[in-house]
This record gives C-alpha cells, structure tokens and sequence, in this order.
C-alpha cells in the first residue's frame, strides 16, 4: 500500500520535472517551476494593507483562503502598468505559502529537457541575477527560470548577507 | 512514509486516551477520598482504566507505564476479589496518585517527542508492598508452595497484545474434567502453550491470578475464558484445545474484536462480594450499603482533530459568502421570483443553522479545567496543613477550545496564591471566628459574549498598607497611599517582580505568578481584575470572551478600505465639532469630550491612506477604550456591526511587517476583505507615555 503510493508520487514527480509555466513581463518570458504553481486565476479586488513593501498590493479572499499579491513588474523594477483583462495572478506554493504573483499574461507550459537548461551569465555589474535560477533554451527563445524561494526573501536580507 | 503518518496518529490516539483516563482516574480517587469509601463500583472502574492504560502502553512499547500499570491493577484486581476489610485507604489514595503523577510524566515526555525514560521501579515496589501487607492480612490458604515455585519459573513477561491486521480474534471457555485437581495450572499451561502461535489479549481468571489456589475453584464453577488474536484457522485453534489433557469441554467462537474491547462483553467473573466496605475510620460500620459512587458518565463522544474543524469553519465561511453571491446575485434585481425567494430564504436560514453549529462544536465545557484544581487543593491541603474546601459553580459553562487551552496555567496559579496565600492556618482561622475550614470558590458564567470566571477565597485577604510599602519600595508606584484608590493598589499585585510573601514557598512566593496570570489572560483576549477586603477574602475575576475566533464587529471605513475593530472597545461614537479639537504646539490633535481631553489618531495618516475626508469635522470619532487608556481614532464613516470570523494575515505578510497596528483580517458577507485594527497595537505606535 505504501509502496504504491511512493510510486505514485514518484510518478507525479516525474511528470512535473523540467515542465514550467511561462508567463510574460514586457518582452521577456519568465517560467517558474510547475510544482510550485497550484492555478491561475484572473484579477479581482484586491485589499489594501498598510505599510507594506511597494510590490505588495494587498491580500485577496481566494475561496475563503487569504492570500498576500505581489506584482512581479514593480518586484522586478520595471514600470507599473494598469491591470486590465489579461492581467493573471498565478497562485504558488513556496514553502507552505501561498502567494499569488500578478503577471501581464500568462503563456503556456513548456518542458524543457535539462541538456538546454544552463547557468545564468554572471554578470559582474549592479546587482547579481538574484531572482534567476537558470536559463532555459526552447527554440530560438529564452525563457529566464526563477528561483521562486528568492522571489519572497527580502532584498535587504539579501544584500546585507552579500555584504558581509 | 504512510507507515510513519498512521504510527503518529496511533500515538496520538494514545496519548488522547491516556490523558483522558488519567483524569478521570483523578476524578475516582479523589472521589473515594472524600467519601472515604470503596465502593466495588469505583474499584472496578480503577481497575478498568489500569488495564486499558497497561493494554496501551504495552501495544505501544512503553514499559515503565505498562510496568506500573500492571502493579496498580494487580493491587485493584485483588481489592476487587477479595474485598478486604481493612485497608489503609490514605497509604493507598497517596500511592495511586503518585503512580497516576508518574504515568502523566511519561505521558508528556512521548508528547514532547521524548523518550520515557523515568523509572518506576520504586512506586512499583510499593504497590507490590501495598499488595502483599493486604494479602498477608487475610488467612492464606495453603497454598502449595511448589506450585508456586513452577508458575514463576513459567511466568513471563505480562501478554503484550500484537496488533496485526490479519488476526482473527477467538474466545474459547475451557472446562476440565471434574477432580483432575490444579485447574489453574493446567489453565496457566494452555495460556503458555497458547503463546506460541498466538496472543492472548485477555482470560478470565488474568494470568497473574492463575497463581494463587482460589482460581482452580473458580475455573472449576465457571469455567477458564480466553480471548486471543491468531493467524490460525479456526479447525487448528479447537484441534490444539482437544490435544490438552483432561479436557472435558470446550467453547470456541470466533469473536468480534470490537465488541469485545468493551469490558461489558466480558462474562462477568464470579460476583464480586457486593459490600460498599468502609475504609478508615472504623466507626462507619460495614453495614453501610449504598454506594455513593455514581457510575462514570458515558459520553456519546467522538474526538476530532481541531484541523479539520479549522477547515469546516472555512468552508462554511465560503458557503455563507457563496450564499450571498446567489441571493443577492445583480441579475436578479428586478425580478419576479417570488418561488425563488422563498426557497432563497430557507437556505439562508439553513446556512446560518450550520455556522451557528460548526461554532459550537468548537465550544467545550470547563469541566476537565475545574477538576484539575481538586487534586491540586488536595496535595496543598495535605502539604501545608491547611484545611480548605473547593466549591465549584457554573463548570459546565462552554469556552471555545483554544481559549481553555490557555486557561488551566492562570487558574491553576490563583488558586495556589488562594490556598497559599489567602487561606489562614486553622488556628489563626479560628482566632478570628471563622470556621476552620478555608472555602474556595471556582464559578464561572456566561455574560454576554464573555465568560467570567471568579476565583474566590475567604482568608485574610489583601492587605493595602503592605502592598503599598512594597510598591513603593520596588518604585512601581510614587503617589501617597491616600492618593491611591483599592483598585489601583490591589491591580499593582499584578504587576511582574510583585509578591508580599516574603517565604518561597514550594508552591508560590517567587514573585513571578500574578504577573504571569495577567500575561496569560491577556493573550486570550481576556482581563483580570482583583477585589479583596481585609479579613474576609479575595476575588480575582477573570473576564474572557466566549471565543477568539468570533468577535462582535464595528466596520469602519476609510478612504475604500474597511476596518473592523472589536466593539467591546468602542466606548462611543460621536461626529466632533470644531470647537472641541485642539492642536499642541508639535502638531498633536487632541479632543475635548465632556471636560476631558484625550488624543486623536487619524487613522488614514497611521495607514497611509488617501481619503477625501481629512476635515476632522467630517469624520466621525471612535472613542476606544484599552486597558483602561482611552483614545479617539478618526474614521470617514462607520458602516455597521456584524459579527466576524478573525483569520490571521498570511505568513508572508506578517514576515514582512513591522508595526503590529493589525491583528489580522476578516471576511465580510460580500467576499470583500476587513482589517482588524488591533488597538493595543495602534495606541502604543500612536502615543508614547
């Protein structure tokens, strides 16, 4: 009976590994692991919290669950942008935290095999590639995989830890 | 992994019970300790909850339980047959709570994820000396000393019982033939052999027993009864009871586990000699038949895990809010549906039945929290040499189960300050004319959405002019002892590094307890208050509310965003006129309010919020009141009460915050999302004093 079902989660396992959710900021496709993805739903009305970081916008009531939003574009530095129709909150899981993620648009699911997966450049200036894990080759495109545990960690921590 | 998940479930299964049957062996003993009396009713259900704690400790490998266990039922199994006329109940009261003290040690060490590890081997002894000084009271029947001397070497290890799944269960009734002599032998050998290819979970007369002379009569008359567990087939099992000698008849029946977990299906061995004997005082006379015991209450209780209620009140929340959703649903506005209105109505009201009863399944009664104190009264009592009396009212007042969680350590510590500290000696109560004996009074009783719980005593109560010269000395206070009023002086008793007993004593007098009680109480959301008049008592009354889960609401808004604040802070409500507010050379505002002044907080510069309403004459003023400091807050508008489920705010923002102005969020009936302002919080980030 247990053996079976170490199987079975051995088998789910096997199905989510090198799959990815793709979604798009601008012009670059960003994928985060599938494991970590539990859905995908679309804007709703979003409640204000005090003091909070810039990119968090506020919490939602999803089925009776509350949930903290962060908007990856202003996570990112990028401009903020006005939500509109396909503006998507992708859920995730991230060590037992839930946090949806307010993308522009969501775009598929893709498998990337690991032999076209590698190493971000290190890149020497400004800041290191601290939400990218790896980079992954579909094609012609790039997709930039996070590492969706940096996403939360603040970047104070993050900076005070590169400095010493 | 499963293997390990349903192992820890069973643990906790056990501990559940264990702690469960501890208690109310508490409750039994204590019970015969004031009656002095043992009844064969209390005596049987001792014994019951022995063997069912020995039976569970041994399935679950824990040996000094099961040890110590074994040895108290040996000692209640014999009180039971034999029903000996003496005994030195107070020897015996001492010793089985010691041993009830002991398996709750170990109890909680397995909770804490420790091993347990402490050794019984002296209460053991004890019981076994117990035992042995009630045996040799009565005439020993010669009991052949050989016989003896084989059984020991026969004797093993107390029957563990295997649980496998694929066991079938058995019971077998064994009777020898007549005159073949030492039936309690040949019956010890079947149950040794037996242990080969099976386990035997229980028999009539025990294995333990089978040692004395006095059960070969008994398995002559009734017979020997086994109930086992084997992988045998039912035709292998009966061809080893024919291969015993002398056999004469035998019952096998294939057994239903359940049925027979339950002591009831158990044939009732030889009727017990049903005296009530007295124990102590030998004045009471054996005479006395009625037995004052009332059997212990069967509950039609199941036990569920907290989590999943967690989850049902969520899913109920949703439901209540998709409810909504139908009913006041846009598309319907203006139409004529009258047959969807009545079925609409019927199923709000079946929605609000089902929330009103998912939260009183979190409700659960005070009794086990009272109980608790009687055992503490009794060792202090003894300890100490005083004589006191628990009273205890209302304990069937229901608390939501987290808050009772948090109430057992505060109780606990006033009653000890009470007995400790409170109550006189017998000779100085008497000195005053007061009866000898102290009385402490534990009531508790609903009001409103609150429950009180007073904890009375009628000692010497509290005297002022030492609290004050203690204050004073420790600088926690530095007006007059004029100036002071009763209230003020006794609520300085509450505050940490105060306590007017200048002995430690074991039980208190370290200075650290009424502080921790006021703590205590006010993580429940709860408040103590203490009155006392010198020479007749003191009352600490404890005000908490019914549950933390639910609280009455006042929804406030401000700027689009809605507030929720607890109303039993709201004091008043009230629009401000210009002329009341007054602003401070730094830019403070303050209000006047009925020729007082207390501070402003403009709640959309404390939350950031852009609002249009930042006149303050266009607001309205929620005056609050927190521990007894009041302030005004400012808000556009108030939008209405309801009541409220409290949800925490997600992990990942409470990660990111650093004011603690919010103690968490709610649901509103539209689905939309309310801040709990948590005023504590906000009056101290608000205002330094």
């Amino acid at each position: 009976m247990s053996e079976r079902i170490i199987k079975l989660e051995q088998a789910e396992e096997d199905t989510q590994k090198g799959r990815y959710l793709t979604f798009a900021l601008d012009n670059e496709t960003y994928g985060i692991e599938i494991q970590h993805v539990i859905e995908i739903i679309g804007i709703q009305a979003i409640t204000l919290i005090p003091e909070m970081p810039d990119y968090i916008k506020g919490i939602i009531n999803l089925r009776g669950k509350i949930i903290p939003l962060m908007d990856v574009r202003i996570r990112f530095k990028k401009a903020a942008k006005e939500y509109n129709d396909r503006t998507c909150v992708i859920v995730v899981d991230i060590d037992q935290m839930s946090v949806g993620l307010i993308v522009d648009r969501v775009s598929e699911v893709l498998t990337i095999a690991d032999e076209n997966i590698v190493e971000p450049p290190q890149m020497n200036m400004g800041y290191p590639n601290r939400y990218l894990k790896k980079i992954g080759k579909v094609g012609s495109e790039v997709k930039l995989l996070l590492d969706c545990n940096k996403l939360l960690t603040e970047e104070e921590q993050i900076n005070l830890t590169q400095a010493i | 992994m499963t293997n390990q998940n349903s192992n820890e479930s069973m643990l906790d299964i056990y501990l559940f019970e264990t702690f469960q049957m501890i208690e109310q062996l508490e409750k039994v003993i204590l019970g015969i300790e004031k009656d002095s009396l043992f009844s064969p009713d209390t005596i049987n259900e001792i014994f019951r909850i022995m063997h069912t704690i020995k039976g569970s400790s041994a399935m679950m490998m824990f040996q000094n339980i099961t040890e110590l266990a074994h040895a108290m039922e040996d000692l209640f199994y014999y009180l039971r047959e034999e029903a000996p006329q003496i005994v030195d109940y107070t020897t015996m009261i001492d010793l089985s709570l010691e041993g009830i003290d002991f398996i709750r040690i170990e109890a909680e060490k397995i909770k804490n994820g420790l091993s347990p590890d402490g050794d019984a081997a002296v209460q053991i002894s004890q019981f076994h000396a117990l035992l042995h000084v009630l045996q040799g009271g009565e005439d020993n029947c010669s009991a052949p000393e050989e016989n003896k001397k084989v059984l020991e070497q026969l004797y093993q290890q107390p029957v563990q019982i295997d649980e496998e799944g694929s066991l079938d269960s058995y019971t077998a009734l064994v009777f020898f033939d007549e005159g073949c002599q030492m039936e309690h032998i040949r019956a010890f050998s079947i149950l040794y052999k037996m242990r080969e290819f099976s386990s035997v979970c229980y028999s009539i007369p025990e294995e333990k027993r089978l040692t004395d002379e006095e059960s070969a009569d008994f398995i002559r008359q009734q017979g020997f009864w086994l109930y086992f567990k084997t992988s045998l087939d039912y035709d292998s099992v009966s061809e080893f009871f024919y291969n015993t000698i002398f056999l004469r008849s035998l019952k096998l029946e294939a057994a239903d586990p359940e049925k027979l977990s339950n002591e009831e299906a158990l044939p009732k061995p030889q009727p017990v000699k049903e005296l009530a004997y007295t124990v102590g005082g030998a004045g009471k006379g054996s005479e006395q038949l009625e037995v004052a015991a009332a059997p212990a209450k069967t509950q039609s209780i199941i036990s569920i895990n907290l989590d999943k209620l967690d989850a049902l009140m969520d899913l109920v929340g949703e439901m209540v809010i998709a409810k909504s959703m139908v009913i006041q649903n846009p598309d319907l506005e203006g139409l004529e549906i009258e047959n969807f209105n009545k079925a609409a109505s019927q199923l709000n009201k079946i929605t609000n039945e089902i929330q009103d009863m998912v939260m009183s399944i979190r409700m659960i009664p005070l009794t086990a929290t009272f109980q608790k104190m009687n055992r503490i009264v009794r060792d202090m009592c003894k300890k100490l040499g005083k004589e006191v009396q628990l009273e205890i009212i209302g304990e069937e007042t229901e608390v939501d189960k987290n808050i009772i969680e948090h109430l057992s350590d505060p109780l606990m510590h006033l009653v000890r300050n009470a007995l400790d500290h409170g109550i006189e000696t017998p000779d100085e109560r008497l000195a005053k004319g007061k009866a000898a004996n102290g009385t402490i009074t534990l009531e508790a009783k609903n009001a409103g959405s609150d429950v009180v719980i007073t904890v009375k005593d009628d000692g010497r109560g509290l005297d002022k002019n030492k609290i004050y010269r203690k204050a004073f000395d420790h600088g926690l206070i530095s007006s007059k002892i004029e100036d002071c009023s009763d209230k003020e002086l006794f609520r300085l008793i509450l505050r940490p590094g105060f306590s007017t007993n200048e002995n430690v004593t074991e039980y208190s007098g370290r200075g650290v307890g009424m502080d921790v009680v006021a703590n205590n109480i006010d993580t429940i959301g709860g408040v103590l208050t203490v009155d006392s008049a010198e020479g007749e008592g003191t009352v600490f009354t404890i005000k908490i509310p019914l549950t933390l889960a639910i609280i009455d609401g006042m929804n406030i808004g401000i700027g689009g965003s809605c507030f929720t604040l607890p109303v039993t802070s709201v004091k008043e409500t009230f629009r401000p006129e210009m002329k009341d507010i007054i602003r401070d050379p730094d830019g403070n505002v303050m209000i006047m309010v009925r020729g007082e002044c207390y501070p402003l907080i403009r709640l959309y510069e404390v939350y950031n919020i852009k609002t249009e309403i930042t006149d303050i004459c266009n607001g309205i003023v929620l005056m609050l009141e927190q521990n007894e400091r009041i302030v005004c807050i400012l808000a556009d508008e108030l939008l209405g009460m309801q009541q409220v489920v409290v949800k925490a705010l997600p992990r990942y923002i409470q990660s990111l915050r650093r004011s603690r102005n919010i103690a968490g969020c709610t649901l509103l009936g539209d689905g939309s999302i309310s801040l709990i302002i948590d005023i504590e919080g906000l009056i101290s980030s608000s205002i330094s004093c």
